[in-house]
């Protein structure tokens, strides 16, 4: 596409950014806009947070003895806490919240061309929410890693070391920081509930005329999906906490075999949760490929009723399949059977995306836009974090590579690699609308290249190192390990550099891009409908919803370097003179 | 190509192939095999995604003027097809899975049987005839089913060579058994063992080893092992160095988790309920069998009890091996009042 050529600056109109002024307006605000960008600023500060001791991870481990530190045991303390903090960041502050409470809350209303979510305020409470439980939790764990490190021990800063898996008896007799961990991760949980209820409210109420259940953007079906199982399965992790907790007050026997519980039975409250929890993960970066595949190549997306139910099909199968983390714990040989079968019928749906996917793809027009590569290479590595969990999923070949780098690797692929991805393409697929600014489109484009070679270098050793035998959460390792190491290492300063990238163009996209058309790209979803960025209450008057994947309606203006709705509509009669089924678009 | 394919998974069938350990029990062949299938299905599914997606990437780009194809938005026989076709081979590998993972749980009849006792951070196995041993020892070409059990937290056992692993899960049997493959008489094959459940803080380092005999070297070897002729101060070393109580309590006044062994005998201990009292023998022995009993200040009370892990012998040298390290022991014979008596005494004590 070529840039536009220089145009006189717009005349100033009030938008949700401008519409009122000063810290109260932000901190009180009810508009699901302003709350999307106050989650952005929360959960990419914890992916700093969670990135960085995932670098300083790497860096340890470049050598198989624990370079960093003489003392031995001050260096094992310091990075069990490390791995902990990463790995729970990550999950509880970053990657559940990141697409659902960042892009979802600002682009769902508009998609459905509401005002607003059903309850604003419940909206603001879920906000609050993330910010005091990420603050606790943030404080408690950083405190441990502070302590190892330096030896300074702050208030209440006991640390974790349990991974952010808390298996008992290990984090309830041994481990001091578990109870306020816990508890940071429970005021966290009720974020992603609170969301939940609001989505799921909001979709069944507030779509525009002409949006039936089979006419809504596939963003939608992947929210309403994940919003099920956020209502559904947080509270188990919730009442989990609580058990923790109450064994380790009351010393109350449920998990600590010495008082008559069973350690095993943790597993399965914890993973009845974060099993499901991988999908609110991935439910909903699978959404958003299907936006930016579909809009950027101009195509009607294919088998859209396919991919609306395989998002169902997903989360309520998500539910049956959490023992496969516990191949290896000792359960019986039929819970092994039964959840090994169940555990390969969700790969299923999820190849059934891929394929539909590639369907849009055919024929199309794509352009090579900084989102469509970000959906690219969701596509190769979703495939290959799929791929391989057919490996775990198989009883016989899990058994030796449970808990060791193979899994990291997998679930790396799909929680990074995948889920990462789509959240950066939605960034920048929807950063025109947020901000009124365009980013420099070549830098996008080089740093999205950087960061999946960088990816690849960085975990695909790390199978290898698996399937040789290397444990994970192992701070020291045997030497035949350490070429991988070395590797993955490398790979993971490239990706960081990629990352660093993006954040610099974000940023001068803030300050220096161009003023955005209201549709950069040309989708017919009701959030293209609207200016960007959009007014306070979004709509002036309530859109009429048409087909969201039909493109046919736009043209592209080369003035304004952006699309806007056809001046001559193409009748059917006209599109069938030409011998074609659809409207021409391009 | 398919010949090429063929001697790669050839030379990858040997020993130490690109992905896995050195196969060194009768599952190996069986686990290396679905592994590989599995690989294969999975090189072709992604080779065929991604060749799609390069293809239609570089034939469909967008070129000034050209208007978007015309293609249907749906195509139900092609749903079913790409539906059916991995449904059909996930059967298929989870068949070979489930069967697999059957013949890798249930033992053949009459094992041989060894415990394994995990405990924070250290390996013991147990053999029938009542040696403890911190290296795992085995016969080859037997089924030996392992006893796991833990004193503490949850363990793992896992050997990469022989492709068997399970957690190790304290008040509780879990099961395991292997066959290892033949070895020559005189060469007996060594391979790792690593904790893989999370276990705390030195986790990385709780490994031990396998050594795989010829079966009558493994007699001979189980023979000679428990027949060691030391002092009791000697054993309770060796007890400090095999049992695990190393993980925490050094010898040279280190704190690592635990009062260091060094000068403890004799030491005023400070409980946490505000007594406290001289450690001599009798503290020492309750404190070895029930430790939890009476906390210490500044210390957790978090370590397993021994008793049901130390025979009574063994408490009575870790405690005699304990007064060695302390200044306040020195026991003294009067002094030699012959020649005779001097000659004997300048023997170089043990």
């Amino acid at each position: 596409m070529s840039v536009a050529q220089p145009i006189p600056a717009p005349a100033k109109v009030d938008n949700y950014l401008t519409h009122d002024r000063g810290f109260m307006s932000w901190a009180f605000t009810l508009d699901h806009k302003r709350i999307g960008l106050l989650y952005m600023g929360g959960v990419l500060t914890a992916f700093l947070l969670g990135g960085t001791f995932a670098v300083l991870i790497r860096t340890f481990l470049l050598t198989p003895h624990a370079w960093m530190f003489k003392d031995k045991v001050q260096a094992h303390l310091f990075y069990n806490n490390m791995f902990s903090l990463h790995g729970a960041v990550m999950v509880f502050m970053f990657i559940i919240p990141a697409v659902p409470a960042v892009l979802g809350n600002f682009v769902l209303p508009l998609m459905l061309g509401a005002k607003d979510v059903a309850f604003p305020r419940l909206n603001l409470l879920s906000l609050y929410c993330w910010f005091g439980g990420a603050i606790f939790f943030s404080y408690v764990l950083l405190g441990g890693v502070f302590h190892a490190a330096f030896g300074v021990q702050w208030p209440g800063g006991w640390g974790l070391d349990t991974g952010w898996t808390f298996y008992t008896p290990y984090s309830t007799n041994y481990a001091s920081g578990t109870v306020p961990a816990t508890l940071g991760a429970f005021i966290l949980g009720f974020s992603s509930i609170l969301t939940g209820v609001n989505f799921v409210a909001t979709i069944h109420t507030l779509r525009a005329r002409g949006m039936a259940w089979f006419r809504m953007p596939l963003f939608v079906w992947a929210l309403y999906a994940t919003s099920l199982i956020q209502i559904l399965a947080t509270p188990v992790l919730a009442i989990t906490l609580l058990l923790i907790t109450a064994e380790r007050t009351l010393n109350v026997g449920i998990f600590d075999p010495h008082i008559g519980g069973d350690p095993v039975l943790f597993q399965h409250f914890f993973w009845f949760y974060s099993h499901p929890a991988v999908y609110i993960m991935i439910l909903p970066a699978m959404g958003v490929i299907s936006e930016l595949i579909s809009v950027h190549s101009r195509k009607h997306i294919f088998g859209y009723n396919f991919i609306a139910l395989s998002s169902v099909a997903l989360a309520l199968l998500g539910f049956i399949v959490w023992g496969h983390h516990m191949f290896v714990s000792g359960q019986s040989n039929l819970a092994n059977t039964i959840f090994s079968i169940l555990t390969f019928s969700v790969a299923i749906p999820s190849a059934v995306k891929v394929f539909n996917w590639l369907g849009t793809l055919y024929k199309g027009s794509i352009r090579f836009t900084t989102p469509m590569l970000y959906a690219m290479g969701f596509i190769l590595l979703f495939t290959i974090g799929g791929l391989t969990g057919l490996f775990l999923g198989a009883l016989m070949v899990d058994i030796p590579l449970h808990d060791t780098y193979f899994v990291i690797a997998h679930f790396h692929y799909v929680a990074m690699g995948s889920m990462l991805f789509a959240f950066l393409g939605g960034m920048y697929h929807w950063f025109p609308k947020m901000f009124g600014k365009m980013y420099h489109e070549r830098t996008g484009q080089i740093a999205a290249i950087i960061i999946f070679i960088g990816f690849n270098i960085t975990f695909l050793p790390q199978f290898v190192a698996g399937t040789k035998g290397a444990p994970r959460r192992w701070a020291e390792y045997p030497e035949q390990y350490q070429k991988y190491h070395v590797m993955s290492t490398c790979g993971a300063y490239m990706m960081t550099t990629g990352l660093l990238i993006v954040a610099f163009n974000w940023l001068h996209g803030l300050m220096r891009g161009r003023p955005a058309p209201d549709n950069p790209w040309g989708g017919n979803s009701l959030e293209w409908h609207c200016p960007s960025p959009p007014p306070h209450d979004n709509f002036a008057v309530p859109p009429v919803a048409d087909d969201p994947y039909n493109m046919g309606g736009w043209e592209y203006d080369k003035t304004i370097g952006g699309w806007v709705p056809r001046s001559h509509e193409i009748s059917p009669s006209e599109t069938a003179a030409a011998g074609r089924t659809r409207p021409v678009s391009h | 190509m398919m010949v090429i394919m063929a001697g790669l998974l050839n030379i990858l069938a040997d020993s130490s192939g690109f992905w896995m350990p050195p196969r060194a029990s009768t599952v190996a062949a069986d686990v290396d095999w679905l592994f590989y299938f599995i690989l294969w299905i999975s090189v072709f599914f992604f080779v065929l995604i991604f060749v799609l997606l390069v293809y239609f990437a570089w034939k469909y780009r967008y070129r000034e003027g050209q208007p978007v194809g015309d293609a249907p938005s749906h195509n139900t026989a092609l749903e079913l097809t790409w539906t059916f076709i991995p449904t059909l081979l996930v059967v298929i590998i989870f068949y070979y899975g489930f069967k697999g993972f059957m013949g890798l749980a249930v033992p053949p009849p009459d094992p041989y049987e060894i415990v394994v006792m995990a405990h924070m951070w250290s390996f013991n196995f147990g053999y029938p005839n009542g040696h403890i041993d911190d290296q795992l020892h085995i016969p080859a070409n037997t089924p030996i089913q392992f006893t796991l059990n833990s004193a503490d937290v949850i363990h793992g056992f896992y050997v990469p060579a022989f492709r068997v692993k399970k957690d190790i899960v304290p008040d509780r049997y879990n099961k395991i058994w292997v066959q290892a493959l033949p070895v020559k008489a005189g060469d007996p094959q060594t391979y790792d063992i690593y904790c893989t459940q999370y276990c705390g803080q030195n986790h990385s380092t709780m490994r031990s080893s396998v050594i795989v005999h010829d079966p009558d070297e493994f007699r001979s070897w189980l023979e000679k092992a428990d027949l060691v002729n030391m002092s009791p101060a000697e054993h309770g070393h060796k007890i400090w160095e095999t049992r695990g109580c190393n993980g925490c309590h050094s010898l040279d006044g280190t704190i690592i988790r635990a009062p260091s062994w060094k000068d403890v005998f004799g030491l005023e201990q400070h409980f946490q309920d505000g007594t406290s009292q001289i450690a001599d023998e009798d503290y020492l022995h309750l404190v070895i069998t029930n430790p939890n009993i009476k906390p210490i200040v500044g210390f957790q009370p978090v370590m397993p009890p021994t008793a049901g892990l130390l025979k009574p012998r063994d408490v009575d040298d870790v405690i005699m091996y304990i007064k060695t390290l302390s200044s306040k022991y020195h026991p003294t014979l009067p002094k030699p009042t012959t020649a005779a008596a001097a000659a004997a005494t300048t023997k170089p004590a043990k």
